[in-house]
């Protein structure tokens, strides 16, 4: 994958000074038009950032008393101050807080890991699920005279990251499933993943959470009840395999077809040719759509505020909704924003980068 | 092949299990079994559930009268018609922030597609921040943050934003005035209908004579002389009727005019604004697709710019832009199922209230999951059509 | 080979179904006791009634709760409280993610039949009512002809309203917001003139969620009748007893006088009833399936009905007994033979 961005000027002899003069004259004082058009765009964007450092920053109130909040034009961040550990762990007990923490940290660090190609290996989807027991130990309780802290009371980042990553974790190996049924050569297998796809991508992910959340229960035998985080866990799951299993379809069959025949040619077994000749092909031509869908699932992670499980968003709400802090909901906005954004930002660079990685020696 | 097998009894049954035709037939019996008891688990669990406890079940609801009120609605409704009539509003809904959202998220997004190829470095890092900026925070956060901008920081009614004269801005919405009732406006609508029919007939008419003559007609600006023309002429017949319907404060809103709700416009804006970040990428995609050798050979041609825009650049780019450009249509009216949040009364929230009020939360999401599939389904059949339209003719 | 089939799926979906922590059909009591606490439905926050504001869980509602948990285990502090929107909670009773919901829900005809719900009683009795801003120049809700109503969806209110305004000849526009904090935020920050629920919830949000109460005022109206008690699943007659007789309890609590501070001594009373009611003559525990001292536990540990609403409504709402009353004093609580 090339891109086509218009070649910048060339970096060649004369001092940094001179340098800047042309670059700046190659790009954006090219013709009288361009001119006109560069002036606007620099009319725009300071209006633009003078605003905003002018209310984040300039005339924004940092104490963390929120006696000041009258006093300032701009944003007042004691709201941060008062309600970080509300956002981070939602209603998790206070005296306990810091087993979500853990969590967290477990999480981020899962992920840290994760992205590097080192420790890709059969041990690492092992190490994860352990981790997710561990986990899950830490912050159910129950056991090692921790105390026991239902599901309910899990929220904030946390269970934003736990959707999240748990989510990507399962949806993956399940699209993969999907996506190897839909070409199976066994017509039955086909027509029920094709199915499976077509629903879950053909209707709202919305509406798949409401299925989880209000239908799903009358599924099961009467009494049986299965935790609702988990059904909404279920139903992301359910939804973003379904996309991502188009994906690695794309993947699949933008694999030249001698690939297939050579690899039964070898005499290798089905199972043999997928994991060790088209999957490893295919996959890696799809490392954007599916960082992509990976990013749609963290922002997906949202919605559960509908269904009314206490994550990121949701404990956010709450938190504008207290008359203490109702004037400050756009700061409340305006930091999960910028949380939500770091975590996408992050992802979108890491397929940038993991791309390039990954067709590094292939010749183009 | 196998390996030699001590007893021979057993061998053909290994020989068997090795068999590709067998080993697939068991494994669809596998599957098959496995989706008909979950199935039939499932279904029968729901029976034995809504027996015991004693819940309603079936679609007779929807005959039943609603009894709640709808804020807005295409067609008329009142509390007193029937489930129904109020599913259907929501549908119309749907359709209603899904359709505009479309249209406007095309023009943004194409006009800052164009922008990432611009040869000024400022516009590229414009266009490139907008989309990082509105792509990486969830539709659903910059929904809330919407609304809550409008609910709480626009003024109440009595102190209502005057920006224009006869339009009001204020936490209720904006209210706009529109050409009051009068039937040369009926008019003026079918001549606008006509007029497009008619540019059709005269772009098949221009068509032909081009192929059969090889003379050109101007069909398109002909064309657009007639789409707008038309409508003027039956406008000045009609005597120009320049009344205006204004919205006024009368006791507590704004009367008259045209009304768009904070929720809607919420909706229209949240929807519009995320969109457009993946349509401007699907354009600009498509406009990098065209190899720069096509324009040059056009113009090497002699072909004029806008021709070689229209005949070269275009339907080449269009064929890479059109399928993405369908999926994300399909996504916009997908995620306008997330009004449910802020209120605005659309399918989903719909069906919500209806499941709530009637207690069958089968029935509710039953009927919207379907309403859903209808819709994608409707799309992809245009899609394929489309596709086999556009797709290359090779001689 | 399908037979197999058959039986090792089941197998299978047993297991599946022991993992999720099964309960059996109608057995909510044996549930709850193997459980160790009461998961109770409540209100996402309606000062009052149910809010956990203040760390804890408080309010009329949280008490019936934990007057349940005081009956069952002894313990009135066994309780795990489920916050529910409105438009959640049937659901969540239904599918047994709780086993009793107590959040001023309105006991109406199609909710105890076609709904498969049962309602154990009545622990407040309300009606429906307006709050508007005072500057409005409001007195009436006859008034109130082409106004915007915050109202939240899958409440008898919303449908109460549809037909007040349909009978007064009179036009609105319903701003339908699901979540209780947040259709109140929509009401002050000016989206709706009017804000529409029980005239408790309409006082809990107007004496505390409003940054002025004064600026607010509730229309004298009252548009319909309001019946709010605790909920159970139909077809679980021994939990539905045990709730029922839960509630009746803090009422004949304060017929006889019995309060959290004196229920010690009363245990000394020679009054049969009061020895039969607290225990001291063995046999109502029997009956219901549970301790003999429960209803010592929930007067001790919760208190008296008059207990809970002076606590919860009175001193934190402003509102009197009213229809909440002893029926001695006029009004409609009125428990029935503890014998």
């Amino acid at each position: 994958m090339t891109s086509m961005i218009p070649s910048q000027a060339r970096p060649t002899g004369g001092t940094t000074w001179k340098r800047s003069v042309r670059w700046l004259r190659n790009n954006l004082f090219s013709t009288p038009l361009n001119s006109i058009v560069s002036l606007v765009c620099i009319y725009v964007l300071w209006e633009i950032l003078s605003a905003l450092v002018g209310w984040g920053l300039v005339h924004a109130s940092f104490s963390p008393s929120k006696e000041f909040c009258g006093e300032v034009s701009g944003a007042c961040w004691a709201f941060v101050h008062d309600n970080y550990r509300f956002l981070l762990f939602g209603t998790y007990p206070a005296e306990s807080q810091w087993r979500p923490l853990i969590a967290i940290f477990m999480l981020l660090a899962g992920i840290l890991v994760s992205m590097n190609r080192r420790f890709w290996s059969p041990w690492l989807a092992v190490a994860w699920v352990v981790g997710f027991f561990v986990m899950y130990i830490i912050l159910g309780g129950g056991v090692l005279g921790l105390r026991p802290v239902s599901s309910n009371n899990w929220g904030g980042l946390t269970l934003t990251l736990i959707l999240a990553v748990v989510g990507i974790a399962f949806a993956a190996p399940l699209a993969l499933i999907l996506a190897l049924g839909r070409r199976s050569e066994m017509p039955f297998v086909r027509v029920i993943c094709v199915v499976f796809i077509e629903v879950f991508r053909g209707v709202p992910l919305i509406s798949v959470l409401f299925m989880a959340s209000l239908m799903f229960p009358l599924f099961l035998p009467d009494g049986v009840s299965i935790n609702k985080m988990l059904r909404a866990q279920v139903g992301i799951i359910f939804f973003q395999a379904a996309y991502l299993a188009e994906v690695f379809r794309g993947g699949m069959q933008a694999i030249p077809s001698g690939q297939y025949e050579a690899a039964d040619a070898l005499g290798l077994s089905y199972w043999q040719k997928m994991s060790k000749i088209i999957l490893p092909q295919a996959l890696r031509l799809v490392i954007p759509p599916t960082m992509s869908t990976f990013i749609s699932l963290f922002k997906d992670t949202s919605l559960v505020t509908i269904i009314g499980l206490f994550d990121l968003l949701a404990a956010t709400k709450a938190a504008i909704n207290d008359p203490t802090w109702r004037q400050q909901y756009i700061e409340g906005y305006v930091f999960i924003a910028i949380i939500y954004f770091c975590f996408c930002f992050f992802m979108s660079r890491y397929a940038l980068y993991l791309d390039r990685e990954m067709h590094k020696g292939m010749s183009h | 092949m196998a390996p030699k097998h001590p007893s021979d009894t057993a061998r053909p049954l290994m020989a068997l299990l090795y068999d590709k035709t067998v080993r697939s037939i068991i494994y669809q019996v596998l599957v098959f079994g496995g989706v008909f008891f979950l199935g039939w688990y499932l279904v029968s669990n729901v029976q034995t559930n809504l027996d015991e406890q004693n819940i309603a079940t079936g679609f007779g609801f929807l005959d039943r009268e609603a009894a709640f009120g709808i804020s807005e609605s295409v067609i008329s409704y009142s509390p007193q018609d029937n489930y129904g009539r109020a599913l259907a509003v929501g549908i119309l809904n749907t359709i209603k922030v899904s359709l505009t959202g479309i249209i406007l998220a095309t023009i943004i997004g194409t006009l800052i597609g164009i922008g990432l190829v611009s040869k000024n470095w400022l516009v590229r890092f414009i266009g490139k921040s907008y989309i990082d900026l509105f792509r990486n925070v969830p539709l659903l956060l910059q929904l809330f943050f919407w609304y809550a901008l409008i609910t709480n920081g626009l003024p109440g009614v009595r102190q209502a934003l005057n920006p224009l004269p006869g339009t009001f801005l204020t936490n209720r919405g904006l209210y706009i005035p529109i050409p009051a009732d009068n039937p040369a406006w009926f008019w003026v609508f079918i001549a606008f209908v006509v007029g497009i029919i008619g540019s059709f007939v005269l772009r098949r008419w221009s068509f032909k004579r081009l192929e059969a003559t090889g003379q050109v007609f101007p069909h398109l600006s002909v064309g657009l002389g007639i789409i707008v023309g038309l409508p003027i002429l039956t406008w000045l017949l009609f005597g120009a009727p320049v009344e205006m319907n204004v919205p006024a404060l009368q006791g507590f809103n704004f009367k008259g005019g045209l009304n768009m709700s904070p929720e809607f416009f919420t909706l229209l804006l949240g929807l519009t604004v995320y969109t457009a970040t993946y349509i401007a990428e699907v354009v600009r995609s498509g406009i990098q697709s065209v190899p720069k050798g096509q324009s040059e050979a056009s113009t090497s041609l002699g072909l004029k710019p806008s021709w070689t825009m229209r005949l070269i650049i275009l339907p080449q780019a269009l064929r890479v832009i059109i399928p993405p450009l369908t999926n994300q249509y399909l996504n916009l009216t997908k995620n306008s199922s997330l009004a449910v949040a802020i209120g605005y009364p659309e399918l989903v929230s719909i069906s919500n209230t209806t499941m709530n009020q009637t207690g069958q939360a089968v029935e509710g999401v039953a009927i919207f999951m379907t309403v859903y599939l209808g819709i994608s389904l409707l799309i992809s059949v245009f899609m394929n059509w489309y596709n086999k339209r556009m797709a290359l003719v090779e001689r | 080979m399908l037979k197999k089939l058959t039986s090792t799926t089941a197998a299978a979906a047993l297991s599946l179904t022991m993992v999720a922590g099964g309960v059996q059909a109608g057995d909510t009591v044996d549930a709850v006791k193997s459980q160790g606490y009461v998961k109770c439905g409540v209100n996402t926050s309606l000062p009052g009634f149910a809010s956990s504001a203040s760390g804890s869980w408080e309010g009329l509602d949280v008490d019936v709760c934990r007057a349940v948990a005081a009956a069952v285990f002894g313990d009135s502090e066994a309780v795990q409280y489920t916050p529910l929107t409105a438009a959640q909670r049937f659901t969540a009773l239904q599918s047994g993610e709780i086993d009793m919901l107590s959040r001023v829900t309105t006991w109406t005809l199609t909710r105890d039949t076609s709904l498969g719900l049962n309602f154990a009683g009545v622990n407040y009795y309300d009606g429906q009512g307006f709050l508007v801003r005072k500057d409005l120049g409001v007195t009436s809700a006859t008034q109130l002809d082409g106004a915007a109503v915050c109202v939240e969806p899958g409440t008898t209110t919303e449908l109460n309203l549809a037909d007040y305004f349909r009978a007064n000849g009179m036009d609105f526009e319903p701003v339908v917001i699901e979540n209780t904090t947040e259709v109140t935020a929509a009401f002050f920050s000016g989206r709706c003139d009017v804000y529409t629920t029980d005239r408790g919830g309409l006082a809990s949000a107007r004496m505390v969620s409003a940054e002025n109460p004064d600026d607010y005022v509730v229309l004298p109206e009252v548009i319909s009748k309001e019946p709010l008690g605790p909920v159970v699943r139909h077809g679980d007659d021994e939990w539905f007893d045990i709730v029922k007789w839960s509630l009746l309890a803090m009422v004949e609590a304060e017929e006889y006088g019995i309060t959290s501070e004196n229920v010690d001594d009363m245990l000394d009373s020679t009054n049969p009833g009061i020895q039969r009611f607290l225990g001291v003559t063995p046999g109502m525990g029997e009956a219901l399936g549970v301790d003999e001292d429960w209803a010592y536990n929930i007067i001790k540990q919760v208190g008296n009905y008059g207990e809970a609403y002076d606590r919860n409504v009175t001193e934190k709402l402003g509102l009197d007994r009213g229809l909440n009353a002893l029926w001695k004093d006029g009004g409609l609580m009125y428990a029935y033979p503890i014998r």
